[in-house]
């Protein structure tokens, strides 16, 4: 089922799991900040599409793309001549821990990993997140517009992810993007038998991961029954309809079996990706994305049968034994195949602040084996691709009409180490420009600090 | 379009070479000589019996040699690939094969690293193919502020590869304050201990805190001895410079987070700054000062600047750390320096290493552009006037996997 499909459904299906209509629980207050109608000319233009434009205009209406393309400009709107200039959608980051490992990195902004229970659908990443990370300025003049925040990978099941826009407010709930569904975090392999397995706990081994988890499914699949035998009743109007008792836990689960939660999965080796996706087939639920997949390129075809992303470094390697065949190709290799979804990730706060030149050297390592991939091609492993695992790619991740104004302007080729990107807008509005300090946030913890030193 | 197999006919090629030609001549390169000759255009370099012969227009080529067509690419001397620990780790996590860190909960200045170095680890070709030739040895120790010792080491694969003499490393700041008790101040406090210690053997009713080895360590270092203090914040560093002027020891600060509010001093003192050009975010109390153009202040200031900090599998990516620098305002040739003359002539100890010069040792790569560009390869590695086969063990998966649709299971692919 197509993405778009269940993200239309999500109104019925919130209906269906809890039996009556409930307002969404700790809902987005994000509105764009103000702008002004805005033309961008003479500009090389890479769509996140797969096309590159020349010389090329863009739009911005009321927060909205209305235009990309070369034709006549209307006169009446304030206009930046981009001549020499790039200009791509603004960057997305499909696995950051701002806000929940917040700078400056103290034990006391440890919060992004529940490691009390190795199943914690119950938690939510959101509500770890600190608005003031430093890390959020930072990305942002790196060029990204959006993120998913995940909860760490201590256990099989983290948690709840939650996906922002990247813009400074007192609250995560001003940040968090409108209707983007959940992520729900999920962990293979080392990182949850270590931590539980040195407290002589299931799961110590990765057959025990695998255990732990499917006990988790089948006892979402009953909380699911339980339900709609409930809902069935009050349909049927008998009066001894006794709603279930709320299990948040369950509902986490039960979101991502409804297709409501879009499930991103922390996974190294490629057999590891070949099991879990074999469990859900088993339990029927579809992984969106594979993170880190050191291991992905020897099953780039098997990813792209299954619609699966693969979220990835272009060289962070050999750290843990399941990240010893880590290859400088994987990410061109995943690309490779029809149907593909590659995506660069970052993990990191620094990662984050350079997606453009992660994704120039994956590309520069596909085209020294052959693969002859362009920079409108490698573009989209940090847009298009990023938006469709985390389900906004109908809002943002390309310059198409009608989509948010994520925008960012480039002082030159992106896919240069030299390259910066200059103005940064989010729906429309002027959040970052390199050029001018007004439009350069500074979080509340670096306000006022090192005074007396000049810089 | 390159295909593969004649990507495989090339590496096959390179490694044919490597056994038999050590003769080499590379034409019309933008040789970056990191000398006083600077940059010269359409230059070729004569390399044989393992170092620069001959460098000049037009140089006669002589039989049985190996001619590299550069056409103006450029030719660097070979890279550094920071403080590592390259070659006395394999996998991080796995506890069996890293030896870089000493867990005794004494202090063991004495600690060396060089005995453990494996030649043979999968991490060397990896990261020489990419232009490294060259590595500092890094020594760390859990539960005391002196981390221990290590040495510069040519990234040739060889038991004997070792270059200049052990340096020996202090920490100190926040991240070393539950070495010491819980306060910073106390660092100092051991540490003027230990030094007087290394003069004064204790008596045998005091109580010491070092070995016999460990006074005789120490005691060597006082005579204008490497000592690489990791330490990031401004007032610290004041501290390091003001210890290593007590005690004669030729100081180098790592980390410097904050080394640039200190540049003047730093530069009068002459102490050479270790630093990752991607430190932006104040990671702890002692980095709120940290900024994308420390090493540009820095290299203004007359500080000499050597990037670090990629680590030890992904020490790689330093040369994209040296373009982030350079982007941020460190002159493009600094940053160069930053990676091959400026940590050969500070831990090498002499200026054999990291330079393009005649009758000196020839580390040299040849670059596809800009050395410092993400889009840019090192096409050709030459590490003590030998070929390096361009091939690791990630190239060997690279070219086990990139066959599409194999009859036979990819184990039987053998590249």
């Amino acid at each position: 089922m197509r993405l778009k499909t269940l993200l239309a459904m999500l109104p019925m299906l919130l209906i269906v799991l809890t039996g009556k209509v409930q307002a969404e629980a700790y809902p987005s207050t994000y509105s764009p900040l103000p702008s002004e109608a805005t033309l961008i000319t003479h500009a090389t233009i890479l769509t996140g599409t797969g096309e590159r434009l020349n010389d090329a205009s863009l739009l911005i209406v009321d927060g909205k793309i209305s235009f990309v393309g070369q034709g006549d400009a209307p006169e009446d709107v304030k206009t930046i001549d981009a001549s020499g200039r790039w200009v791509t959608p603004g960057l997305i980051d499909v696995h950051s821990h701002l806000g929940v490992y917040a700078s400056p990195g103290v034990k006391a902004h440890s919060d992004g990993n529940e490691m009390t229970n190795p199943a914690t659908p119950n938690v939510w990443a959101e509500h770890s997140v600190w608005p003031q990370d430093p890390g959020f300025s930072r990305a942002l003049a790196g060029g990204v517009t959006s993120l998913q925040v995940l909860p760490g990978s201590g256990n099989l099941i983290g948690g709840r992810g939650v996906t922002l826009k990247n813009v400074y407010s007192n609250s995560y709930q001003g940040m968090k993007f409108p209707n983007a569904p959940h992520g729900m975090k999920m962990a293979c392999g080392e990182n949850p038998k270590r931590v539980y397995g040195e407290r002589k706990m299931l799961p110590s081994t990765r057959m025990g991961n695998m255990a732990a988890y499917r006990a988790q499914w089948i006892s979402a699949q009953r909380y699911v029954d339980d339900w709609a035998a409930y809902d069935k009743k009050v349909a049927d109007g008998k009066d001894d309809a006794k709603a279930p008792k709320r299990d948040l836990k369950m509902e986490t689960l039960a979101g991502v079996l409804k297709g409501e939660i879009l499930v991103h999965m922390h996974c190294y080796r490629a057999d590891e990706m070949m099991t879990i996706m074999d469990m859900a087939d088993e339990f029927g639920y579809k992984v969106s994305a594979f993170h880190h997949g050191v291991e992905a390129y020897k099953i780039a075809d098997t990813l792209a049968e299954n619609n699966i992303c693969g979220a990835l470094w272009a060289d962070w390697w050999g750290f843990k034994m399941e990240a010893y065949d880590g290859i400088q190709e994987n990410i061109a290799m995943v690309d490779r195949p029809p149907g593909s979804c590659a995506i660069v990730h970052s993990d990191s706060s620094e990662g984050i602040q350079r997606l453009n030149q992660e994704a120039a050297k994956a590309m520069t390592r596909g085209n020294l084996v052959g693969m002859d991939i362009p920079p409108e091609r490698a573009i989209g492993w940090i847009t298009s691709n990023a938006a469709k695992s985390l389900g906004i790619d109908e809002q943002t991740g390309s310059l198409e009409a009608g989509k948010m104004a994520d925008v960012v302007i480039w002082s030159g080729n992106p896919f240069s180490v030299y390259a910066k990107a200059g103005q940064v807008f989010i729906d429309g509005a002027l959040v970052y420009d390199r050029d001018n300090p007004d439009y350069q946030p500074v979080s509340d913890f670096e306000l006022g600090q090192l005074q007396g030193v000049s810089k | 379009m390159r295909t593969l197999k004649s990507v495989l006919i090339a590496s096959l090629a390179i490694i044919s070479l490597s056994a038999q030609a050590q003769t080499v001549l590379i034409r019309g390169a933008t040789v970056h000589t990191m000398g006083k000759d600077g940059i010269l255009e359409n230059t070729d370099v004569f390399i044989s019996g393992g170092k620069i012969q001959k460098i000049g227009q037009n140089l006669p080529v002589p039989q049985d040699v190996h001619v590299f067509e550069a056409g103006g690419k450029p030719l660097t001397p070979g890279f550094f690939a920071g403080v590592t620990s390259l070659g006395i780790t394999e996998v991080s996590a796995v506890e069996g094969s890293s030896d870089a860190t000493l867990a005794l909960k004494e202090m063991r200045p004495e600690f060396n690293v060089v005995p453990a170095y494996n030649p043979h680890s999968s991490l060397i070709p990896v990261t020489s193919i990419e232009g490294f030739s060259f590595t500092l040895l890094g020594a760390g120790a859990k539960g005391s502020i002196f981390g221990g010792q290590g040495q510069m080491v040519a990234l040739n694969g060889g038991y004997e590869s070792f270059i200049g003499n052990p340096v020996l490393f202090i920490n100190v700041g926040q991240d070393a304050s539950g070495l010491s008790g819980g306060s910073r101040a106390g660092q100092w406090m051991l540490l003027n201990q230990a030094m007087s210690e290394a003069d004064n053997p204790p008596a045998s009713n005091e109580a010491a805190l070092l070995t016999r080895a460990g006074r005789s360590t120490l005691s060597a270092y006082t005579n204008d001895g490497k000592v690489i203090f990791n330490v990031d914040r401004a007032s610290d560093i004041l501290e390091v410079l003001k210890f290593a002027h007590n005690y004669e020891l030729s100081a180098v600060v790592s980390g410097g987070s904050e080394a640039w509010m200190v540049a003047k001093q730093l530069a009068v003192a002459k102490v050479p700054v270790l630093l990752n050009p991607l430190s932006n975010l104040p990671g702890n109390f002692d980095s709120l000062g940290s900024r994308l153009d420390n090493a540009a202040i820095l290299n203004a200031a007359g500080v000499t600047v050597i990037f670090s900090g990629a680590g030890a599998h992904n020490a790689r990516k330093l040369r994209q750390m040296a373009g982030n620098a350079v982007s941020y305002g460190l002159p493009h040739e600094a940053g160069i320096a930053a990676l091959t003359s400026n940590p050969a002539r500070v831990f090498g100890f002499t200026d054999d290493q990291g330079v393009i010069r005649r009758n000196k040792p020839a580390n040299v790569v040849l670059w596809s552009g800009d050395p410092l560009e993400v889009t840019s390869v090192a096409e050709t590695v030459i590490i003590n006037g030998e070929l390096i086969p361009m091939e690791s063990r990630q190239t060997k998966l690279r070219d086990r996997y990139l066959p599409q649709n194999p009859d036979m299971p990819r184990a039987y692919i053998k590249p």
